[in-house]
Formats: C-alpha cells, sequence, structure tokens
C-alpha cells in the first residue's frame, strides 16, 4: 500500500515537474489537449458507468465554452465568474432534460436518445444564434495583451499545462470521492433494478439527478478550460453529437469501470489523430476518424471492457 | 390596409402548412426506417442519417457524374443502401445480438464515424448537388416546388409498399407481429436469421430511397447527416421506438413545426422550435414515450 | 398504527382492490392471504408506495401517507420485502444490507447505516462478512438477504410479501419463526402476504382474506378457516388442510 502510494506520488512529482525542464511547445500542447479532454472523458464516465449512456455530453461541453466566451466577449465578465455561470446554466440544463428522464423512468436506448437530441438543440441554438455566437463559423474570446490571470488567458504552454494537470487530478478525485461513496452504491443498485433500489429507501430520481448534474458540471468545466485554451470554439469542436460520440467513445476504449480508463482513451486517440495528421499532413482530413471509427466498432465487439478496463481484469487487480 | 396585410399572411401560412405536410412525407420516411430496424431487431441505428448521406452522394455520382438516367440510378442508389444495410447488420450488429444494448448502440455510433470521414476521404467535404433545378409550381399566391411535391409523393408511395408488404405477405406479417412482442419469435418458428437479414435490407431500402429524395432537394456533404439525424431520433422516440403509427404522426407534428417556426424567422428557429417541443412533450406527455419501454 | 379506508386501485377499468379498509394494531402480526389475483400483492405495491391509489387514505402513525413516493414510505418507517427476491448483485451482501440501512433512514449516518446491517444481518442469520458476495446464496439465503435489507432501514412496520415461497418444510417454519421473533424481539409490526397458509395461520394473530380485490373475511386464523366465505373461496383440498392448521394453531397456544 505504501509502495503504491510512493509510486503515485513519484509519478505525480514528475508530471508536475515535467514542464521546467522539457518545453517543446507542439509536446506541450499535445499533453494539454490531452489532459483537458482526459477530464471532459472522465467527467463523462462519471455517470456512464452506471450504464447512464448520454449523448448530450457535446451540449453541456458547448455551454460551458460558449457561456463562458460570451460573457467575456459581449458583457466584459470575467471568466473566473464567467465559468461558475457557465457551470450552472449546464447544471440547470441536465436537471431540465434529466428530471423527466429520471421521473418517468426513461432509461436506455430512450434515455440515449433523448440525450442526443439535447447535443443536437445544443448544436442548433449555437448556429442559429450566429449574431451572438459566430454561428458554424465559431467564435474567438477578446483576447488581453499578455497573460493575464483575471482573464484566465496565458501565452506560455507551461502555465496551461499546469492548470490542466490540476484540473485532470480534480477530475480523478472527484471519480474516487464518488467511487467510495454511498451514492456509488445507491447508483449500482439503481442500474440494477430502480423498484427495488426504491424499495430500500433510495429517491432514484434524485440520486440520478444529482450524478448527472455533476457529471454536466464538470464536462462544462472542460468546455470552458478548453475555449479558454484554444481560444477558439466552434460548434463541431465543443458541442453536437460528434463530439458527444467522441466523449463515450474515447471513454468506452479506455475502460469506463476504472478511473484512468477515460484517461487512457484520450492519449489513444489524441496520440492517433496526432499521429494521422503529421502522418498524412493535409491528405489526413477524414482519415483520423475513419481509422478512429473502425477502431471503435473493433473496441466494441471484442474489448467491451476497454483496454485499461480489459487488462486489469486479466491481471486481476480491477476493483 | 389592414386587410391585406391578413391576406397575404393567411396566404403565407398556408404555403407553410402545406410545405409541413410535404417535409412530413420524407420524415415519415426515415422514421419508418429506424422503427423497423428497432420494432424487429431491437437496436438503433445511430449511423442512419449517414446510410442515407451515403445513398445521397451515390444518386449523385450515378446521376450526375457518370450521367446514368434517373429511373436507373434511383433503384441502384436504393439498392446501394440496402445492400450497406446488410453489411450493417452482418458485419456490426450480429455479433453484438447478445451484449448490452448499449454497445450495440455505440458501434453504430463508430459506424456513424466511419462513414462521415469514409465521405470526407473518398469525396471531400465540398457541397454538391444533382445541378437539376426543378420548376416551382405556382398556386395563386402560393409557391411550392415540384421538388418537394415529388419527394412527398415517392416517400407516400414508398410507405404504401411497405403496407402492402407488411399486409400481404407471410413474412411482412411476421415484421408485424414481432414489432408489436418480440416474445412471438420464438412461437411462430420464424429463422430470426433470415428476418433479421430482411428487415435490415428494408431498413436499408427507406434510407436509400430517402436518400434520393432528399438530394433532389439539399446539397450533399460528409455531415448532412447531422442536420437531418437528429430529428428523425426525436420523432421515433415521441413516436414511441418501434411504434409505426406513432412516428407517422410525429413526422407530421414535427414537420409543422419546422415548417411554421421557419415562417416567422428562419429555418434553423424552426428546429430549435421542433427541439424545444420535444423537451416540453417529455414533461407533458411522457406516456407517448413509454409505449415499448421493456 | 396503520389505519387503511376506502382503498381503491384500478388499472383502467379494473378494480385491483375495490374498497378495502382495515386497521393493524402496534406489535401484530397480520396475514393477508386470498387467491392469486385477489388483490393482496395489489395493496402491497400501494403500501409501499410503488403504485398510487386510486382512491382511500392510508394513515400511518397519524400521517395520511396515500400517494407517497416509495423511498418516502420507507423513510416514514414501513419497510417492504419483494415476492421474488430483488439482490442487487453487482454490490457485495454487506452492500446490500448497508445501502438499505443508509437510504432506509434518511441518510444520516454510515456508521449508523452499518450497525443496522450488522444487526439485521445477524437476525436473519446471514454472515457480517464484508467480502461475502450475493452470489453465493441459495433462494433461502436470498429470503433472508430480502429480509435483512427490509429490517435494516429500521421499519416499525414490515410487509413481508410471499416470505416462503420455493422453501423446503423445514427452512419455512424456521423462517415463519424468525418473523415472529422480529415481532418478539424488535418490536416491529407485521403484515404478512403468504400462499402457502399453513405455516402463517401458526405465527399471525389475525387474518384477512381477500377475493377479486375485496375483504371477505377478517378474524383470528381460527374463525377465519371455519368461515363459510373462506372456504367457498379455498375450494377444495385446501380446506381440510386449513381446518387443521387452524386447530394447530390453537393447539400451539398462538396468541389471537
Amino acid at each position: 500500500m505504501t509502495a503504491r502510494k510512493l509510486i503515485i506520488a513519484a509519478i505525480g512529482l514528475a508530471l508536475v515537474a515535467l514542464p521546467f525542464v522539457y518545453r517543446q511547445p507542439y509536446h506541450l500542447h499535445v499533453l494539454v489537449l490531452i489532459l483537458i479532454w482526459s477530464f471532459a472523458y472522465t467527467s463523462w464516465s462519471v455517470m456512464g458507468r452506471f450504464g447512464l449512456v448520454s449523448l448530450g455530453h457535446g451540449g453541456f461541453m458547448g455551454v460551458g465554452a460558449y457561456v463562458t466566451a460570451l460573457l467575456w466577449n459581449h458583457l466584459g465578465v470575467s471568466p473566473w465568474i464567467g465559468i461558475p455561470l457557465a457551470l450552472l446554466a449546464a447544471g440547470l440544463l441536465a436537471i431540465v432534460v434529466g428530471y423527466p428522464c429520471f421521473r418517468f423512468r426513461i432509461i436506455g436506448h430512450y434515455f440515449a436518445l433523448v440525450t442526443l437530441a439535447l447535443s443536437g438543440i445544443v448544436l442548433q441554438v449555437i448556429t442559429a444564434t450566429r449574431d451572438f455566437t459566430g454561428g458554424s463559423l465559431g467564435y474567438t474570446p477578446e483576447r488581453t495583451k499578455g497573460s493575464v490571470l483575471a482573464a484566465v488567458q496565458f501565452v506560455d504552454k507551461e502555465t496551461w499545462y499546469l492548470i490542466a494537470l490540476l484540473v485532470w487530478a480534480l477530475g480523478l478525485l472527484v471519480w474516487y470521492r464518488v467511487d467510495g461513496s454511498m451514492l456509488r452504491h445507491a447508483m449500482e443498485a439503481i442500474s440494477e433494478d430502480e423498484d427495488a433500489a426504491a424499495a430500500a429507501g433510495i429517491n432514484v430520481t434524485a440520486e440520478k439527478l444529482k450524478i448527472t448534474v455533476l457529471s454536466a458540471m464538470m464536462t462544462a468545466f472542460a468546455g470552458a478550460l478548453y475555449g479558454q485554451y484554444q481560444m477558439f470554439i466552434s460548434p463541431d469542436t465543443v458541442s453536437g453529437i460528434s463530439v458527444s460520440l467522441q466523449m463515450v467513445f474515447a471513454a468506452v476504449v479506455g475502460g469506463i469501470y476504472v478511473a484512468l480508463g477515460p484517461t487512457v482513451g484520450a492519449v489513444i486517440t489524441i496520440l492517433l489523430a496526432e499521429a494521422l495528421r503529421i502522418g498524412f499532413g493535409t491528405a489526413a482530413v477524414g482519415w483520423d476518424n475513419l481509422i478512429y471509427g473502425v477502431l471503435l466498432v473493433c473496441f466494441i465487439v471484442l474489448l467491451p471492457q476497454g483496454i485499461l478496463g480489459s487488462l486489469l481484469a486479466r491481471s486481476g487487480t480491477a476493483k | 390596409m389592414n386587410f391585406a396585410i391578413f391576406e397575404v399572411f393567411d396566404v403565407y401560412l398556408l404555403e407553410a402548412v402545406v410545405n409541413g405536410i410535404l417535409l412530413g412525407g420524407v420524415l415519415a420516411l426515415m422514421a419508418l426506417g429506424l422503427n423497423l430496424i428497432f420494432g424487429v431487431i431491437d437496436v438503433v441505428w445511430i449511423c442512419y442519417a449517414e446510410l442515407i448521406m451515403i445513398g445521397m452522394y451515390g444518386l449523385y455520382y450515378a446521376y450526375a457524374v457518370f450521367g446514368l438516367p434517373m429511373w436507373l440510378a434511383a433503384p441502384m442508389c436504393i439498392a446501394l443502401v440496402a445492400v450497406l444495410g446488410l453489411l450493417l447488420h452482418y458485419i456490426v450488429i450480429r455479433p453484438l445480438l447478445d451484449a448490452a444494448p448499449i454497445n450495440q448502440l455505440l458501434a453504430t455510433g463508430g459506424v456513424l464515424f466511419f462513414l462521415q470521414s469514409f465521405a470526407t476521404v473518398a469525396f471531400g467535404i465540398d457541397f454538391r448537388n444533382l445541378g437539376i433545378r426543378l420548376p416551382v409550381l405556382a398556386i395563386g399566391d402560393m409557391h411550392f416546388s415540384y421538388a418537394r411535391l415529388l419527394a412527398f409523393l415517392a416517400a407516400v408511395a414508398g410507405m404504401v409498399t411497405i403496407y402492402l408488404f407488411m399486409t400481404r405477405t407471410y413474412i411482412g406479417t411476421a415484421i408485424r407481429a414481432i414489432a408489436q412482442d418480440r416474445q412471438i419469435m420464438v412461437l411462430m418458428g420464424v429463422d430470426s436469421r433470415r428476418l433479421y437479414l430482411v428487415t435490415s435490407a428494408l431498413g436499408g431500402a427507406l434510407a436509400g430511397l430517402a436518400a434520393c429524395l432528399l438530394v433532389l432537394q439539399y446539397d450533399v456533404h460528409p455531415f448532412v447527416g447531422l442536420s437531418f439525424g437528429p430529428i428523425t431520433f426525436m420523432i421515433v422516440v415521441l413516436g414511441g421506438l418501434g411504434n409505426f403509427i406513432g412516428g407517422f404522426v410525429a413526422s407530421f407534428v414535427f414537420a409543422e413545426i419546422i415548417s411554421l417556426g421557419g415562417l416567422y424567422s428562419d429555418l434553423e428557429w424552426g428546429y430549435v422550435l421542433a427541439f424545444a417541443f420535444f423537451i416540453l412533450m417529455m414533461f407533458a406527455r411522457p406516456q407517448g414515450l413509454l409505449t415499448r419501454r421493456s | 398504527m396503520l389505519l387503511v379506508k376506502g382503498l381503491v386501485k384500478r388499472f383502467g377499468g379494473f378494480a385491483a382492490v375495490n374498497n378495502v379498509s382495515f386497521e393493524v394494531a402496534r406489535g401484530e402480526i397480520l396475514g393477508l392471504i386470498g387467491p392469486n389475483g385477489s388483490g393482496k400483492s395489489t395493496i402491497f405495491n400501494v403500501l409501499s408506495g410503488t403504485y398510487r391509489p386510486t382512491a382511500g387514505s392510508i394513515v400511518f402513525d397519524g400521517h395520511e401517507i396515500a400517494g407517497l413516493a416509495p423511498h418516502q414510505i420507507i423513510n416514514r418507517g414501513i419497510g417492504r420485502t419483494f415476492q421474488i427476491p430483488r439482490p442487487f448483485r453487482r454490490l457485495s451482501l454487506f452492500d446490500n444490507v448497508a445501502l438499505a440501512g443508509y437510504y432506509g433512514q434518511g441518510r444520516h449516518s454510515r456508521a449508523k447505516a452499518q450497525a443496522s446491517a450488522e444487526r439485521a444481518l445477524a437476525v436473519v442469520g446471514l454472515p457480517i462478512d464484508p467480502k461475502a458476495k450475493v452470489g453465493g446464496l441459495g433462494a433461502a439465503g436470498l429470503k433472508k438477504l430480502e429480509l435483512a435489507k427490509a429490517l435494516a432501514t429500521e421499519p416499525k412496520l414490515l410487509l413481508a410479501d410471499e416470505s416462503l415461497g420455493g422453501l423446503d418444510e423445514h427452512e419455512m417454519s424456521r423462517a415463519a419463526e424468525m418473523l415472529r421473533r422480529i415481532r418478539d424481539e424488535m418490536g416491529i409490526t407485521i403484515i404478512w402476504v403468504e400462499h402457502i397458509m399453513g405455516v402463517l395461520m401458526r405465527v399471525v394473530d389475525r387474518v384477512i382474506v381477500l377475493d377479486h380485490g375485496e375483504k371477505i373475511a377478517e378474524g383470528s386464523p381460527g374463525a377465519v378457516a371455519n368461515n363459510p366465505k373462506v372456504i367457498e373461496v379455498y375450494l377444495g383440498t385446501e380446506v381440510p388442510a386449513l381446518h387443521k392448521l387452524a386447530a394447530a394453531s390453537h393447539a400451539e397456544g398462538a396468541p389471537s
């Protein structure tokens, strides 16, 4: 046990120390992307692991990114206030969609399709309000000169790396906190038998809403962070069905029943996309997703527990 | 003066209502295909709209690039998507028949990615169209495009064909019975493998027909599926997954909302309205959503 | 402690429960019997909040509870078991019971939930072992687990739904004995729905007989067994058995 703690501490230290010794901007950029998306995928799996397969998380991510950027550009609200407001908005949206779903027992296929519609709604609203959001052409938060803490804008990759690392670690912490809580037991019970769970005194609707709101707000945070880092957001990159599916897939590829599964998924999918992009150059447009799609189908058919999940199950150390 | 304004307003309203009905026909066709697949095989093809997209490219290439006549190109396109439906079932769904429903859903989502990027790689990201401009039909002050009218009529013809197939043939009757009660399959001694293949091909053929009709009206590009995929899913959910009649009714309700909503602002807001309506209905009439919940 | 008045539950046009009224006194074991489809399970599902009653009132400890959600009813102190055990197979045996202890008591403390779970497991005679799995339990073990989950919610009133189906003679009488002990030692009032009337008649204080959603008889096991209406409902081979058992229950000196 102590050996394990030591290893974790060592890895943590190494991750924190990395940008102080290694500053290749492109590599740091890829690492930041991996960390932000890992956090987003972890956010999804916080609820996805209980059979609540949401295809609406692209919508929550879009809300996080756009609300933050819109407040900054139009009202001059600092992201320090804008991001919490964006999270609140995503939480409210999660309640509006989640409450009827859970109250009226919309589960499985139905839940997936209803949330899929949510992705579509957010995408469509962003496109339709193009006077404010720039529509499908995308949107850029107004730049400050240099790095400004109050605007959460930083020029150097090192700072972003550390921020993303912190947020990613927070995501894992939330995952572990949920894992060790009664809420996890309740959600496992609910995912198996809602009636029996209710007979054990569980308020099924409320518990499902809790985990959904938590997951939605985390995802919105990932969206806001992504927008602040890239300084450019578009409906295609932070909202819509493709993004939702991308989140589900990466989480599934890595394994949703283990804490680091979504992270492994992010590493694999992003490295794959980057490698293809570099390997093929501009000719790669589409090829990365083509291979991605084939891999996903193969994974789901052959390794339903995901890579990390299957490895752990095989070595017998799965929880 | 006021009077005249009202008259103009009414004509536009009527035009929008009729256009809504025309749109509803194509939506109903797509909903029927999805419902058929769900009702019989118990899976949702998330990539349904992408199959249609491939079909649209198929017709574009056959007609506009290779110059085949429409009477040959359209059936070829329908056959192409029907074969795709078969392949989808054979390669992706069949190995997953006993897996968790969510895995089936995700696998077809993987196919969505695959088809989108396949189209990007193979056809590029340019918008393409058939290059035929059908005339506009004027009735009084109202204007309707022939393309829409044609699409509506073809959609109705397609649905009537399916209806006849379902009521007049043995396998059609089996499909209907199973869509209503999946337990029956064992009792009827139906060969489920064959039935699934027939259904998949049929679902594909419906997507192919929808593709032919949509490419008459809209440009095709690799991501075109995203613009009508979500609306199709909302329709089948609201109508009740696997419920043919429900899907049919919901198609026209949605089409009218889009068309009338588009009347007062632009079409995108019609979509936004339709989405809002969907969420509202989930609060108001969840029973509509629950008809086939296991 | 429980007062049910004019309870009606309709499904479409069909009245599964039609104008049923009864009362349960504190510390009593009430048997609820009747042929298949007589409405016993529906009454249970209404009492536990799974179904919303069409009409009528249910007053528990002086408060109206008709129409409350299941978790609210459990938090007021009414626990239930299911006819067919419904364990959570992804959780360990202990976590199954501790979960009910935590949420069934209004999420106060995990320590308290664990204490309740340990007590409940001890009462039903299952191992208090954090590593024990649900998978290893047989029919009798699953019934015990079902009961332990209900007990862990620290109920004042226990709704036991056909707890003995699928058990052999020996297991049945031990389970019946357990219900009596739960009442005697923990002071929990019990409503017991049961198909197998033999054991039930030996343990209950009072019986209510239902038929076609209506109450047709109520009284001590002996009186009910001799009621001509009841005999008419339970035509055939069961009647002599009923007499014999009623007599036996008196001979054993069960409270009535």
